[in-house]
């Protein structure tokens, strides 16, 4: 028997148990079409001298993070996402925030239909919504403006910005805003003291979400925002087609980093307790 | 406790969009008093507890503490201070920072914040506890802070909402009796809050029965047990014998105001169906022809009778009540 006969399908079927085997083949295969292509991304980004018929490169190199960070339209682009990504957030707060407070607190006529019209937004694709802010736009000069471009990235996640924060202040007993009120203190400042930090983590997941969704979002900022505000996603398009694969894969890990640092910072806010008092409509 | 009238509610009525709530309050409560406000679920005592801390705006009505109207002030504003059933501390800062709070708010230098709240924790026997979280105190603990972060405030009437109400049995008798004591050292007026009518008699001065938004009867404890207004509050209060002796007509006496013989004749008489003991004082229940009547007797008259004895009862201090 040769020495690796441990690793013969049979060997290994008998060990596992007849089901297991193919559950963990089943795994295997969906990891490999899950992770696969992230795999090659990675790959393809740091390769160094990297020709058919090699499966891996043969060296591994820097130099297409050089060759993207030196392009400026690129890094102008970058540059672009972040400022909106920023921007987007804060004003979506300052908006947003008192608009939940009202629709968590208040029982009005309506009530619950205004929280579904903002469900609404994101239950069909948006360009039909993004044509018409095209039109309107046209009408009062918005075209191809920053605020345009910003607008069009608040509305992406206004249900986030609306949903989760009510769903949080929600959480915060009113006796707890009551006893504020008691020993002395006006609305606003029981707002900032008591309501606000004891909300914080449903509104914290909800700004990660409207980051990562400003970040990702392009058919909109392409119609609107061409030809100055060119954001990351918008550079993808051409990226794709005018630069080499390389490229366009260092491009995508710059893309993808943000997310994902934003994620594993935010994790222990992402509970199910956050997410599915966030979606009731109460 | 003197004679002055601290806190003086005048025909209020605050009613709900469904046709609850309460009517035509008229209350006064002197300075130093501890007032309770008793009955069941739904019938207003919390409704008149948070219009007077200015939770709850009146559709009618004044409310007046040492002569001036406060109905129309915000919470904030108002010279009283609450105490709700739960809730009550601020889970993100600390028993210092929420003692803390209103004191800064109201510009009290750092120094004298310090010594105060050393010193009001010391009243509710919680000291060296500034640096913990709420999370990390029990239930009754957490009652004790927020009681003392109330009386931090000097407020002129002080005001809670079934504060015991959460807490185990035996807690909450030890609560009671510190609150007491506590109240009637700093003769503090209160207007305190409860659905147990054990707790309203250990506690008060005087009492306010309720029952569907309007007022029963206000007494002292001894007055409402003694001399019930109504059926209403004979029943509410204590245990109550109600004898259907006419058509319409009840007698109601208490357990304890029952003599009971051997043979016949009495008030009422009757055969003992069964005799529990229970603990201090036996209990005797008794069929007689208008119903089930019971008796509280010490545990050695317990020991004359057994089951199926034919007994006769006498009463003192009955009343009767029509329908």
């Amino acid at each position: 028997m040769s020495s690796l006969s441990f690793l013969s399908p049979r060997h290994i079927s008998n060990t596992l148990g007849r089901k297991k085997f193919w559950e963990v083949i089943l795994l295997f295969s969906f990891l490999l079409v899950f992770y696969g292509p992230l795999l090659y991304t990675l790959v393809l980004a740091f390769a160094g001298q990297y020709t058919y018929p090699d499966v891996l490169p043969r060296t591994w190199s820097l130099q297409w993070w050089q060759y993207v960070l030196k392009q400026p339209a690129l890094v102008k682009s970058m540059l672009y996402s972040f400022q909106f990504a920023i921007c987007s957030v804060i004003l979506s707060l300052l908006v947003c925030l008192p608009a939940a407070y009202v629709l968590a607190r208040y029982k009005f006529t309506g009530r619950r239909l205004i929280m579904f019209t903002f469900l609404i937004g994101n239950a069909f694709p948006k360009i039909g919504m993004y044509t018409s802010m095209g039109i309107i736009y046209y009408k009062v000069g918005l075209m191809g403006s920053f605020m345009g471009v910003l607008l069009i990235h608040m509305l992406g996640s206004m249900m986030q910005m609306i949903w989760l924060p009510a769903g949080a202040f929600r959480s915060v007993p009113v006796q707890q805003e009551e006893a504020a009120r008691d020993v002395g203190a006006g609305p606003l400042r029981t707002f900032f003291y008591v309501t606000l930090p004891m909300a914080w983590p449903g509104i914290a997941v909800a700004c990660m979400f409207a980051f990562i969704g400003s970040l990702g979002e392009s058919v909109g900022t392409l119609m609107v925002g061409l030809p100055t505000y060119r954001t990351m996603m918008v550079e993808m398009y051409g990226v794709i087609l005018d630069y080499p694969a390389t490229a366009g894969a260092v491009f995508s890990i710059l893309l993808i980093l943000p997310n994902l640092l934003l994620i594993l910072v935010m994790r222990k806010y992402i509970g199910a307790e956050t997410m599915s008092k966030g979606y009731k409509m109460g | 406790m003197n004679e002055t009238i601290k806190l003086e509610i005048r025909n209020m009525t605050k009613l709900y969009k469904n046709g609850d709530g309460v009517r035509n309050i008229n209350l006064k409560v002197r300075q130093g008093e501890l007032m309770t406000l008793l009955g069941p679920s739904g019938c207003g005592k919390t409704t008149i507890l948070r219009t007077i801390g200015g939770f709850l705006e009146c559709n009618a009505g004044a409310i007046l503490i040492d002569g001036e109207n406060i109905a129309d002030l915000p919470p904030e504003k108002r010279p009283t201070a609450m105490v709700f059933q739960s809730y009550n501390l601020w889970p993100h800062m600390t028993v210092f920072d929420n003692l803390a709070f209103g004191l800064k708010l109201r510009k009290v230098p750092k120094a004298e914040i310090a010594d105060r709240i050393l010193d009001v924790l010391n009243l509710v026997k919680m000291p060296g506890t500034e640096k913990k979280y709420p999370n990390q105190m029990s239930g009754g603990q957490q009652q004790r802070i927020a009681i003392a972060r109330s009386l931090l405030l000097k407020p002129e009437v002080l005001l809670l909402d079934e504060p015991f109400s959460a807490l185990d049995a035996k807690i909450r008798m030890q609560m009671r009796e510190e609150l007491r004591k506590i109240q009637t050292d700093l003769d503090i007026t209160v207007v305190f809050v409860t659905h147990d009518q054990e707790e309203a008699m250990a506690l008060s001065d005087s009492t306010v029965v309720m029952n569907k938004g309007s007022i029963e009867q206000i007494g002292s404890p001894y007055e409402v047990y003694h001399h019930p207004a109504s059926r209403y509050v004979a029943d509410f209060i204590g245990e109550m014998n109600f004898i259907e002796t006419q058509a319409g007509v009840h007698t109601a006496v208490r357990p304890e105001n029952i003599r009971v013989e051997k043979g016949d004749g009495g008030d009422l008489e009757g055969q003992v169906r069964n005799i529990m003991m229970l603990g201090h004082y036996t209990e005797m229940v008794v069929q007689t022809r208008f119903g089930i009547v019971k008796a509280f007797l010490s545990g050695s008259e317990a020991d004359n009778f057994k089951r199926g004895d034919q007994v006769a009862l006498y009463f003192s201090d009955s009343r009767q009540f029509s329908e």
